[in-house]
């Protein structure tokens, strides 16, 4: 398969994860959506670390699954923190810092 | 067969991403995850990733998504009855220009994108690649990229591991149970447990210096059953 190919995938992957991250409102699937953005990133990292034949994509594809690690543990940290504070656990609820 | 494969799993991707988007229970969007995270290993494969197609199935769709569905059953059920009460109105008011928007948005993005990578007319993407030769420490194996990690990238896989290191305080810090918070029963009812905590349950340390003490004390006066109440609480 051509390499365009696997950017249309992670093309389209990305613009999922932007549609859910735009529309949906509980915070835990906007970092699922987030975490698809950034799959979709990484596919085409790969993508492209393929069509040169050059390894430093897939470096820098796995320095972003690092950094997606971390964002979900202090994601899901806030989440619960949130949860014991009995707030709604809703992004359109939470806007204090709205002011 | 490989044009077979990718157009299986390219088909699992998109279908797994669209499962997050668009199911309503967050387990489910998990779970729709997964799947999308086990078709992009395969697309990895493909594009002759091996090690990182094995670290996102182990790690992501293993480890993390644990984590996911670890915190939707702590979260979630509390989560339902709160959508339904609690914002009913904001619902009501503002679900279908919300959603427009964002289909709107993403569709130019995704025509932007695809203007981008595939309109360019590049010579290269039509392509099928780099040459490519098996081998043991061809492209993307294991110690092509650890080769890569330990040599050219120290530097990035230093700050990457300080990296997890403050997201997994981080992660403590802000998830830890804090005083304060608990309801004023629940105070009540702490407070006198901790005045009349006996030592050695509190802290690692101290209940390593229990231990010893108490090693230390049966060793001195052996068969001597009566033990100090407080002497290691156990």
């Amino acid at each position: 398969m051509s390499i365009g190919w696997y950017l249309a995938v992670s093309a389209i992957v990305f613009c999922t994860g932007a549609f859910g991250v735009m529309t949906r409102r509980n915070p835990l699937v906007v970092l699922l959506c987030l975490e698809l953005m950034l799959n979709g990133a990484n596919l085409s990292l790969i993508a492209f670390s393929r069509m040169w034949g050059n390894g430093d994509g897939q470096i820098l594809a796995i320095i972003v699954m690092t950094v997606a690690a971390c964002e979900v543990c202090i994601g899901l940290g806030m989440i619960v923190a949130i949860h014991r504070r009995r707030l709604p656990i809703d992004v359109d609820e939470l806007r204090e810092l709205q002011g | 067969m490989s044009s077979v494969l990718f157009f299986i799993a390219a088909i699992g991707v998109i279908a797994g991403a669209i499962g997050v988007v668009t199911f309503s229970n967050p387990f489910y969007s998990v779970l729709a995850l997964v799947g999308h995270l086990l078709s992009l290993a395969v697309l990895f494969l493909l594009l002759r990733a091996e090690f990182v197609a094995a670290a996102q199935v182990v790690v992501y769709a293993g480890a993390v998504m644990v984590l996911y569905v670890f915190v939707v059953a702590y979260v979630g059920d509390e989560e339902q009855s709160l959508d339904g009460v609690l914002s009913r109105r904001p619902r009501a008011r503002g679900a279908d220009g919300r959603k427009a928007t964002g289909a709107l948005f993403a569709g130019v993005l995704l025509v932007e994108l695809l203007i981008a990578l595939l309109g360019s007319g590049l010579k290269a993407v039509s392509g099928d690649g780099a040459p490519y030769a098996p081998g043991p420490k061809t492209f993307g194996t294991p110690a092509y990229i650890g080769n890569l990690l330990l040599t050219r990238f120290l530097l990035v896989f230093e700050a990457s591991s300080l990296l997890l290191l403050i997201a997994a305080v981080g992660g403590v810090v802000l998830a830890r149970r804090r005083r304060g918070l608990e309801d004023d029963e629940e105070r009540d009812r702490l407070t006198p447990l901790d005045i009349l905590r006996p030592r050695g349950t509190g802290t690692m340390v101290e209940g390593v210096e229990g231990l010893a003490l108490a090693h230390a004390r049966g060793a001195g006066d052996l068969g001597d059953e009566h033990r100090d109440p407080d002497g290691g609480g156990w």
